[in-house]
């Protein structure tokens, strides 16, 4: 077997017997959180990383999953988990109309397009009080109070996730999704219908976006605009997730995730309680600072630079020796 | 019937006429040289044919069908391949990758589009470079590139935009080997080039242009002798003697 498949089997054993060694609720929601940032960040890195449409408004989808779950609920009286099979498809109508906008920009302007859209998604929210309840925001009651449904639930469709663009990433689609990346015009000159297939890259996208933040709405309970339409905690944390993981490889989301998540509760928390509770506000400076480390020494992110961190690593010990 | 026509084909940018009313054809094996000093509207022309620019008037005919305003990809898909004169490689992939990206243009699976890859680069020379990305590549593997990814289309006309541009005198040699060996597999060609040892050599007849506008057609030696295209590389007191 190969390294990387014995790797991989190990990180899926421990994450399967995690909950069941690990009975702290804060802990496993910590895991859960993970794994829905996994699902966002590897959307995320189809769309801007593989196919080179870096988007500035995933938040878009995110909020549009997490709204069709909790308008199940409160307009229609129905389960919440059925938003696990809409929220992904209205969330690729959705896309279907975004890309038709925002595909006729290229490059910088395409991603100024999806920032402003991700701003429009927001206020739509806000003011459409008949339909999202405004400000006032979402509540519903999550099905289990035990979190192992929701581990097991997320964990799954993250594996999903990656797999499912694994395999993307490995057939036509994905070929084509690179050639477009790298120069449109000679895509398009190679029989490559670069319309065609930057969106089913955003669909796809916006797919598992929307799908994550169904499953937001089903475990939190509670949603509001500020929340899964924010431009901070969703659209740019998805950029992040991806660049501090490593743009346009399979695995670099899921490490992103585990990183951002983790520096996250680390502030928030300030520091598990053992710094001052001021310290809790600094969470974006850092965000900030880990952004420009990344760009300056890791271009590109923990999983592309592997090869580098290792060797570095090495080298030091050598020295010490 | 010709392969391929194009018709009182002109292309204004605003008030340039950069291609002023220019027509060809191109027979089914042949292939056809279009030579012209520098900004005599050679590459405007090619971005005509696959609809890079939308044309102002004229019409472009490919196996009896109107091609005129059809979208890139699909003229592509018709049979119609293109290299480009500035490379225009995909950077980052390799070689091999590169080239596979192109063959899925006449095949689905992966393991299909691999073998016509892996026959095209043979055919052009570059299997011992398959691996490497693409930007590692000097001047004459990019401009072989070029090719190899049009081949892989699978066309019926092929465009070749100064291909041997910039490249060694042993490279001009092996291009112009190359393009007999494209031709001998059926492929028309039309090419731009302003090397004449490649024009003359390879060319069938050869189409001259000047400011847009058509100058000389017929015969490399034909096109050589006339005055006008002498004029035109040369100045005005060598078409006189």
């Amino acid at each position: 077997m190969k390294k990387s498949s014995i790797t991989l089997l190990i990180v899926g054993l421990f994450l399967l017997g995690f909950p069941l060694a690990v009975h702290s609720n804060y802990y496993q929601h910590l895991l859960i959180i993970t794994f829905i940032w996994v699902i966002i960040g590897s959307s995320w890195n189809l769309l801007a990383g593989y196919t080179g449409q870096v988007s500035f408004g995933h938040a878009i989808f995110f909020g549009v999953g997490a709204y069709t779950a909790g308008i199940l609920v409160t307009k229609l009286g129905m389960s919440a988990w059925w938003g696990m099979l809409f929220g992904g498809f209205i969330a690729m109508a959705v896309a279907l109309f975004v890309g038709w906008v925002c595909f006729r920009l290229r490059g910088p302007y395409f991603a100024l397009a999806t920032l402003a859209g991700g701003e429009i998604f927001r206020l739509i929210a806000t003011n459409w009080e008949e339909l999202t309840d405004g400000m006032v925001g979402i509540l519903i009651i999550p099905t289990f109070r035990s979190k192992l449904p929701y581990y097991y639930l997320s964990l799954g469709l993250a594996a999903a996730c990656i797999y499912a663009i694994h395999r993307i990433m490995k057939s036509k689609w994905g070929y084509y999704f690179v050639s477009i990346r790298e120069d449109q015009d000679a895509a398009e000159s190679l029989g490559i219908n670069t319309t065609l297939y930057k969106n089913i890259s955003l669909l796809v996208s916006a797919f598992f976006t929307g799908l994550a933040g169904a499953f937001y709405m089903n475990y939190m309970g509670f949603i509001d605009p500020e929340v899964v339409f924010s431009l901070h905690y969703i659209s740019i944390m998805a950029i992040l997730v991806g660049i501090v993981g490593g743009v346009a490889t399979i695995m670099g989301p899921a490490v992103g995730a585990l990183v951002m998540v983790g520096l996250q509760e680390t502030f928030r928390s300030s520091f598990f309680g053992l710094a001052p509770a001021w310290v809790s506000q600094g969470h974006a400076l850092v965000f900030g600072l880990l952004v420009i480390f990344v760009i300056m020494f890791l271009a590109n992110g923990i999983v592309g630079d592997w090869e580098k961190i290792k060797r570095y690593v090495l080298r030091r010990k050598a020295f010490r020796i | 019937m010709a392969l391929f026509e194009v018709k009182n084909l002109t292309k204004k940018f605003g008030g340039l006429v950069a291609v002023n009313d220019i027509s060809f054809q191109i027979h089914e094996g042949e292939i056809l040289g279009l030579i012209g000093p520098n900004g005599s509207g050679k590459t405007t022309t090619f971005n005509c044919i696959n609809n890079f620019f939308p044309i102002t008037s004229g019409d472009i005919i490919f196996k009896g069908q109107s091609i005129k305003g059809m979208k890139t990809h699909k003229i592509c898909q018709l049979g119609i391949g293109r290299t480009f004169q500035v490379v225009k490689p995909l950077a980052r992939l390799s070689v091999l990758d590169n080239v596979t990206a192109a063959a899925f243009c006449r095949v689905n699976s992966i393991v299909e589009a691999r073998d016509v890859a892996h026959e095209v680069m043979e055919f052009c020379n570059l299997l011992a470079v398959k691996d490497r990305p693409a930007k590692s590549l000097p001047i004459g593997g990019r401009k072989r590139l070029e090719i190899a990814r049009a081949l892989a289309t699978k066309p019926e006309l092929l465009l070749l935009d100064e291909t041997a541009a910039g490249l060694t005198p042993t490279e001009v040699d092996e291009a112009i080997e190359l393009i007999k060996k494209i031709r001998e597999n059926g492929v028309s060609i039309l090419i731009i080039e302003h090397i004449m040892k490649v024009i003359m050599t390879m060319s069938d007849r050869i189409h001259a242009i000047n400011f847009g506008q058509t100058i000389a057609t017929g015969t490399p030696e034909e096109v050589a002798n006339n005055p006008a295209v002498i004029e035109a590389y040369l100045g005005e007191d060598y078409a006189k003697g």
